[in-house]
């Protein structure tokens, strides 16, 4: 080994310093990629056809609701106007739609993912800190104060919220059967545990807490009396109000309202006629869009969903085809190496 | 006095304009500083740090935000805070900017810091002042030196400050100094008292002094220094020869004591300090190009989310439940929101600026600088210098060099001056006994040139061969040894600047010229030997200096390690022989652990001729001689004879010089200002007296030394130069025909054609010339002389007129030829370069024959070439000839690719030419050209010629040299570069890369050129391509009503430029190997693609910038179309497209990476992991701290889901599949010549090795029939950058 101090200036003569680390260097060249390709092309034909048939076994049931047409029974309920309005739908399923079927609500051409539009909520009030109920951050303006008094929820996204109200009859034998819609646990766990806290009642009053505040401009109950049937389903812990607050990311989407388990549903709708009763509040015309109900059942792979399944079986196609091509390739250049032979 | 000095005081600040007057500062000592007459001049501490403890963070700041690169981070910043525009919460989008200026301004301080602590350092160096209170020199610390103290230095103390030398121990007055760590020089210079001041023994007292000082104000020249000492009214001029300069080591000398005249900043030392060159390189330029379409992109991209929000708003008739009103109720206008939504995109777009990718490429550039001064190659074990790389940013213009322009004098050749022929009195002496000798010696370094690592065969081959002669034999490989220990000892020990080993400066006398001295006790011989001993200015050092400081590195054993060998073994097939030399050098270095004893050391000579050599001259052989030569290799051992002398020679062809005269027996035993003494064959000592010496210009190109002959008393002036600067003064020019005596005309005549002769051999010529002046002449001279001396003035050219009117009618006494030779594998690295299509110019000061002669023989000049001489005497020939070779060439097109044209350019022909009239025509014949060699150059038309190209051709060129003469060149080239050799370091100083031989010139470009230029420019493009990954928020924006939204959480979008996509790029820019060293040393012509910027094109930008649109539609629609219509939220849908965008980008890379080490695989798998372990940490800690964002529980939901992963693999491999198969098909159907030279590199090695032979020798027979070889490279530089011909293709369609 060299001496102390002999060649102070001497590099060290590792493999890392010269540059000579051992390395793997592939090479991409046609003979290579063949095997890949038709790995990868195999794979995802077989990933395809099990997501296009899980994808296939999903039912969706949609039904528009918005009213624009004159024949549609919810026309007289679109316009402006008319409070409180009530319409119906009915339709019938041929056969059994399996369960547990999920109950969604559906807008198009709404942007809850307007940037001003998302931004308007104060979290910290959402997370029942009572001191940003009498002053809620700048956010929420100009949903911050209503006559003065702190608006609770304050901000755009709270004012905005779907208030249309669903019920669906199973006509049985001619009379109404009330199919029961399930909302609870639609909402996010996180959500409902953690980041959304409902302040601690004041005097063993819940409503006492929100004292001093008023409710958003739009809302027609305050929060603390959402659900009158049930006392812990109010205030920021809503369900409904979860889901809503959690803004969708494309302007055409649909937000659970309500799971169908219960009782004789368990296994799903039975084929029969239903009676949609729909409480027609919210206004969709002013931005040209359209509302509707969804009927679906899900599976692993969550709601109905062609395009996955239809993608994989392309590229797994494609790569296949490729791997043939490669082959042709393959064999009329060869690999250079050859060359030398 | 105080008074009155007083007075002078203040008149000495009106006239002190160009003069700086200072006087002693004893009789002022303890007086307050308002009442020191020299406190205007800066004192001695220094600060060479930029901040202060205080003033850190703002001038830091001040001085970051000068980059407009942090402007626009702090615009983007500011822009956010702006309520109608902000894109982010105003206090988040501060974040990387304080990364950035928090990073750069920790990378500042910690330089600062340590120019603080060497500051420190330097400034609490003790010293020696003089105390009037103390009347003693006392100890004192740097900083306390003041301009007016009087300093002492002791032997081998660091000078403390510019010291006019007042007093020395030495009873001639004179001082040496090593100006080692000032210009790299390791010569010793010597220093002189100021005349007439103390030159007598007594001891220096400074109270006495009374002078007052003038000289000039501060500058940076280190060889110009002039002024007087005033005492009444009397001036005594002094020079630079008179001036101590700060950072020199004094030696030699016990003690010198002096008045400081410049004191710290102000000294000539610091003044020449200058900071690291920043050059940009040519591929940064072209970056910023991108850049800007990088700017015009994001505009674009920003302009139509801005146009499209103002539509989107528009198609509202009514206002939807979901727009948010301002707080008085009123909505923005449509197209204010417009021109709002524009400020928001660019702030969202951001990253779209690669502006990061400065710091990034900052980073590169010192990874890959630390891995070409790691390179072992390139280290030189004589001089222990690894490679220099002093222009820290300019790395990638090695790849991408189209024309090297190199000295030749000690870049090419050794610079190791070697005693060849000489002739006297027009008789020539050829020395063919010394001639054979050299030429075995020789013979034992140029065998065996196919082997790679060089450096090391000598020592083997002969100790080897020496080993099988027997016992005589054995003791005589010791030469070999000694020579390698002697430079190995010596190695950054000063001494041996001009021969690396006693072997080469040993000369054997000429057998003739030695009987005719005995025979005939001839004058001429005598005053020609004379002359050349002491018609020089080298200075014989005593053994005491030498050994102080070649103690330092004496311990010298074997070289390399087992290990190295071992690699060597399984790495390359010359490892037999470099074992069998580490084994023969440990048993040499066993049995003698420095090196052997002087006293049993055999002849010098190698055995064969050494009878020849036992001669009656006496000088050669005695044992005194030797040991003189050796006396430099022993340094450190106890026997040291007291007659030993070593030679410091500030040029090598002095000393080699002085060692022929040597050999003839006229050793030069001391010389002081004052005096010479030379001991003659018969042993009788001569002490010459030096009345003066007329030191060698390059204008006059020559040197004299006017001596009084000890016995006949006469004043002779010796006389050595250049021939031409000899033969225009003799006594009778050849003009002059008709009063020429016969004789000494033939003498002219017949040493021109001996003259001629040499430089026919590419020997090195000197003349000598001897005058006897007269009493009368020389005084009158001499006033006039010393007038000149002490003018300040216009002081060179009346020095300089009064040489020129002393240097006439002189008498030829001969000439000496000094052969300079090549160095090794100087033929093969001009070969090497040459087929990377390098044209390589050799610009030399040398003579026309001398040069040319050199250019055949390290190949630039090939005998089958064309060659066209310009050696004009005037302007009009010139052009004639100029326009005569061009219409040629032109009308016979194809004549450039038959026969290969040099050129040969005489120094006054190159002037004309570099005229502006011709100057283009010129450069057009030059891009026609194979070769171009200028002679007689000087330096400025060396970097005129630099410039011309390069700003005509618009080429990438490098200048290359050694020498101070060089250092034009070196600057006026885009890479610089220096080679640490003989002629001390301005070179260096100059250069952006030192180098210590020529040769590693091919591993420097061909490796490490090639790898940083492709490395950075694939890392750039990379850059670019992954900072487009941002396009994601902008297909968002399609489906948000342009609104600015990011799904994304912002977090995520910082930690992802920072953390997760940060380091790959960087490894890839540092360590990617395309093709092993090996291979492109084997296959220059790989290094082809660099000069036409073939790795970093505006296509391949484009290219990439499209592939990172396609690649973000796809990340973003495939996870769009997956969700589309669902209940999914913001940034749920955000988390896979992040997530892809990181497996493409990461994927991309592996895909571009051409050779994966553990490196490669820790970084690229640590990078994904660390994304997913920060994200998930991330989102389970952050519950509600990044308002309109909420990233809590998102991954974790996501991760969770088989959909997630179903999306990521689908998406990465759609967004992947075009350009992966892109490169399957091309390294298929149309390989490059860099794939194919790795896919050779692959092959077992002697498969490897089979194929490179058979590849060469094709081309070899495709050179020779240039008819049918597509492979010459177009010699039309200024061609477009079209592809060049691929002679590795070309080689395999021959095969098939």
């Amino acid at each position: 080994m060299k001496s102390e101090g002999e060649f102070v200036n001497q590099p060290d003569n590792t493999a890392f310093t010269q540059q000579r680390l051992p390395a793997w260097q592939p090479m991409l060249s046609a003979g290579i990629v063949i095997p890949l390709f038709t790995l990868i092309g195999l794979a995802f034909i077989g990933i395809g056809v099990a997501l296009f048939i899980t994808s296939q076994n999903i039912k969706v049931q949609e039904l528009d609701y918005t009213g624009t047409a004159t024949s549609s029974p919810c026309f007289q309920c679109s316009g402006l106007s008319i409070q409180n309005c009530t319409c119906e739908r009915n339709f019938s399923l041929s056969e059994l739609f399996e369960g547990p079927v999920f109950f969604y609500y559906g807008l198009s051409n709404y942007y809850q993912n307007y940037r001003q539009y998302g931004v308007s909520k104060d979290d910290y009030q959402l997370s029942g800190d009572t001191t940003y109920f009498l002053k809620p951050q700048s956010y929420c303006s100009p949903y911050q104060y209503s006559n003065n008094k702190p608006i609770v929820p304050c901000g755009s996204i709270a004012n905005s919220m779907f208030n249309d109200t669903f019920r669906l009859y199973l006509l049985v034998n001619g009379s109404r059967k009330q199919v029961p819609f399930d909302g609870k646990g639609i909402a996010w766990w996180t959500d409902y545990n953690i980041k959304y806290r409902n302040p601690s009642p004041v005097n063993g009053s819940f409503a006492a807490a929100f004292d001093g505040t008023t409710k958003p401009v739009n809302w027609q109950k305050s929060a603390y009396e959402l659900d009158p049937t049930d006392q812990a389903n109010n205030g920021f812990l809503n369900q409904d109000f979860l889901v809503w607050m959690r803004r969708a990311a494309l302007p055409n989407f649909r937000k659970l309202y309500g799971r169908i388990t219960g009782g004789d549903y368990s296994q799903g709708l039975p084929a029969g006629n239903y009676t949609l009763q729909i409480s027609y509040n919210y206004p969709v015309l002013s931005f040209g869009g359209t509302k509707k109900v969804v009927f679906s059942n899900v599976s692993w792979m969550g709601g109905k969903n062609q395009f996955l399944g239809i993608a994989y079986l392309v590229i797994g196609s494609l790569c296949v085809v490729m791997a043939i091509v490669m082959l042709i390739v393959y064999a009329k250049y060869k690999f250079p190496d050859n060359d030398d032979a | 006095m105080t008074w009155t000095s007083w007075c002078c005081w203040t008149k000495w600040r009106d006239s002190s304009e160009s003069e700086r007057k200072l006087v002693s500062n004893l009789p002022y000592e303890g007086l307050k500083p308002k009442n020191q007459p020299n406190r205007r001049y800066a004192g001695n501490a220094i600060k060479t740090t930029k901040y202060s403890f205080w003033s850190f963070i703002p001038m830091n700041l001040y001085e970051q935000f000068h980059r407009w690169a942090n402007l626009y981070f702090v615009g983007i910043a500011v822009l956010n805070f702006v309520p109608a525009v902000n894109a982010f919460q105003p206090q988040v989008a501060l974040i990387p900017i304080c990364i950035i200026l928090s990073l750069t301004a920790i990378k500042d301080a910690w330089e600062d810091f340590r120019r603080y602590q060497s500051d420190r350092q330097l400034n609490g160096m003790t010293c020696l002042i003089y105390s009037r209170s103390q009347r003693s020199f006392v100890e004192r610390r740097w900083k306390d030196v003041r301009v007016g103290d009087f300093v002492r230095v002791l032997s081998n103390e660091i000078i403390p400050a510019d010291i006019l030398l007042l007093h020395t121990s030495d009873p001639n007055g004179v001082c040496h100094m090593e100006t080692a760590n000032l210009d790299g020089e390791t010569n010793l210079k010597q220093r002189k008292v100021v005349p007439g001041f103390s030159s007598t023994n007594s001891s220096f007292e400074p109270l006495n002094f009374s002078s007052i000082v003038v000289c000039e104000k501060p500058n940076d020249d280190l060889n110009h220094f002039n002024g007087f000492l005033e005492e009444d009214r009397r001036k005594t001029g002094f020079g630079i020869e008179n001036l101590l300069l700060r950072g020199c080591t004094v030696r030699n000398t016990a003690d010198a004591s002096g008045i400081v005249v410049y004191a710290g900043h102000e000294t000539k030392s610091m003044l020449n300090n200058n900071r690291l060159r920043y050059k940009r390189s040519k591929l940064e330029k072209k970056m910023n190009t991108e850049v800007l379409f990088c700017v015009l992109l994001l505009i674009c991209m920003c302009l139509i989310v801005a146009v499209g929000h103002a539509i989107w708003l528009q198609t509202f008739s009514s206002v939807p439940i979901y727009f948010v009103p301002n707080s008085d109720g009123t909505f923005t206008s449509a197209v204010l929101s417009g021109v709002f939504m524009f400020l928001t995109m660019i702030i969202l777009l951001q990253v779209m600026i690669p502006i990061s990718l400065y710091l990034s490429i900052e980073l590169v550039k010192m990874g890959q600088v630390f891995f070409i001064t790691q390179d072992a190659d390139l280290y030189d074990e004589e001089k222990d210098t690894r490679v220099q790389c002093r222009a820290l940013n300019i790395t990638e213009d090695l790849g991408q060099i189209q024309y090297i322009f190199s000295d030749k004098t000690g870049t090419l050749t050794e610079n190791k001056m070697v005693f060849r022929r000489c002739t006297i009195m027009g008789t020539e002496f050829p020395h063919e006994e010394n001639a054979m000798r050299l030429a075995f010696l020789a013979g034992e370094m140029d065998t065996d040139e196919e082997v790679i690592y060089q450096q090391n065969r000598r020592p083997p081959l002969f100790s080897l061969e020496e080993a099988q002669d027997g016992p005589e034999g054995a003791n005589a490989h010791l030469p070999g040894h000694s020579s390698l220990h002697g430079s190995r000892v010596t190695a950054g020990a000063p001494s041996s600047r001009a021969f690396s080993s006693p072997l080469e400066t040993e000369v054997i006398p000429d057998h003739t010229l030695v009987q005719l001295m005995e025979e005939e006790e001839a004058k001429p011989y005598l005053d020609f030997f004379l002359a050349m001993a002491i018609c020089n200015t080298v200075v014989v050092s005593t053994e005491t200096a030498r050994r102080q400081r070649a103690n330092e590195r004496r311990n010298s054993s074997i070289s390399w390690s087992p290990l190295e060998c071992l690699e060597v073994l399984f790495g390359r097939g010359t490892c037999f022989q470099r074992l069998s030399m580490s084994l023969t050098r440990n048993r040499g270095s066993l049995s003698e652990p420095i090196h052997m004893d002087p006293t049993d050391s055999p002849v010098y000579d190698v055995p064969t001729f050494s009878g020849s050599v036992q001669g009656p001259d006496e000088g050669v052989n005695s044992p005194s001689n030797c040991r003189a030569t050796t006396g430099r290799v022993q340094a450190g051992s106890s026997s040291v004879a007291p007659e030993e002398v070593c030679y410091e020679a500030q040029s090598p062809d002095e000393a080699a010089l002085v060692h022929a005269a040597k050999a003839y027996g006229f050793t030069l035993l001391e010389r002081t200002p004052d005096h010479v003494t030379v001991r003659l064959p018969s042993g009788k000592v001569l002490e010459f007296k030096v009345l003066d010496v007329l030191s060698f210009d390059s204008i006059r190109r020559r040197m004299s030394i006017i001596v009084r002959h000890p016995r006949s008393k006469e004043i002779i002036m010796y006389t050595k130069g250049a021939d031409s600067g000899i033969m225009e003064r003799l006594q009778n020019t050849f003009e002059d025909r008709r009063r020429v005596k016969s004789q000494s005309r033939d003498v002219a005549i017949k040493t021109q054609t001996d003259l001629d002769m040499y430089a026919k051999d590419g020997l090195r010529t000197l003349c000598f010339a001897k005058k006897v002046v007269s009493e009368q002449a020389y005084m009158a001279w001499q006033v006039k002389r010393q007038e000149a001396m002490s003018a300040i003035s216009k002081k060179e050219e009346l020095l300089m007129d009064t040489a020129d009117d002393m240097e006439n009618n002189l008498t030829l006494l001969g000439a000496t030829g000094i052969e300079d030779r090549l160095q090794e594998n100087v033929p093969e690295t001009i070969q090497a370069l040459r087929e990377a299509g390098i044209q390589v110019w050799v610009l030399t000061g040398d003579k026309l024959e001398t040069a040319v002669n050199i250019a055949y023989s390290c190949k630039l000049l090939d005998q089958r070439d064309l060659v066209f001489t310009f050696n004009m005497e005037n302007k009009g020939a010139c052009k004639t000839m100029l326009n005569g070779i061009l219409q040629e060439l032109l009308r016979n097109g194809s004549l450039e690719s038959e026969a290969s044209i040099g050129l040969v350019i005489d120094g006054r022909s190159l002037s004309m030419l570099l005229d502006d009239d011709l100057q283009m025509q010129f450069v057009q014949l030059c891009t026609r050209c194979r070769s171009v060699l200028c002679c007689r150059a000087t330096p400025l038309q060396k970097s005129r010629v630099v410039t011309l190209l390069r700003r005509r051709l618009k080429v990438m060129t490098l200048a290359i040299g050694d020498g101070a003469n060089d250092v034009n060149m070196i600057q006026a080239a885009d890479v610089g570069v220096g080679i640490s050799g003989q002629e001390g370091m301005q070179a260096v100083m100059a250069s952006d890369f030192a180098i210590s031989r020529f040769k590693h010139l091919k591993k420097l470009l061909l490796v490490h050129g090639h790898w940083c230029y492709t490395r950075l420019a694939n890392m750039i493009i990379y850059f670019f391509y992954k900072n487009a990954y941002v396009n994601l928020l902008f297909w968002y924006q399609f489906f948000c009503g342009f609104s600015g939204t990011a799904m994304i959480d912002y977090w995520f979008m910082i930690f992802f430029n920072l953390i997760f996509t940060s380091s790959p790029p960087i490894m890839f820019g540092i360590m990617d190997r395309e093709v092993s060293a090996y291979m492109l040393l084997q296959l220059p012509e790989l290094y082809k693609r660099g000069q036409h910027a073939g790795g970093y094109r505006r296509s391949t930008f484009w290219i990439a910038i499209l592939d990172a649109f396609y690649q973000s539609l796809v990340c973003f629609f495939v996870p769009y179309w997956t969700y589309a219509g669902s209940d999914i939220d913001i940034f749920t849908l955000g988390i896979p497209m992040n997530t892809v965008s990181l497996f493409t980008i990461i994927l991309h890379l592996a895909i571009e990476i051409k050779s994966w080490t553990v490196v490669h695989w820790v970084i690229m798998v640590g990078s994904v992991i660390v994304y997913f372990v920060v994200s998930l940490v991330f989102s389970a800690l952050c519950v509600s701290c990044n308002p309109p964002s909420d990233p809590y529980w998102l991954v974790q939901e996501q991760v969770a889901d088989p959909m997630f992963y179903l999306v990521c693999i689908l998406t990465t491999v759609v967004a992947l599949l075009p350009r992966y198969t892109l490169h399957a098909l091309r390294g298929t159907l149309v390989p490059s010549d860099h794939l194919k030279a790795r896919q050779k590199d692959q092959l077992p090695p002697h498969h490897r090795d089979r194929w490179l032979r058979e590849y060469r020798s094709l081309k070899e027979l495709c050179a020779s029939f240039p008819s049918m070889s597509s492979s010459t490279v177009p010699q039309d530089t200024t061609q477009s950058p079209s592809t060049p011909t691929a002679p590795l293709s070309s080689s395999t369609r021959v095969q098939n």
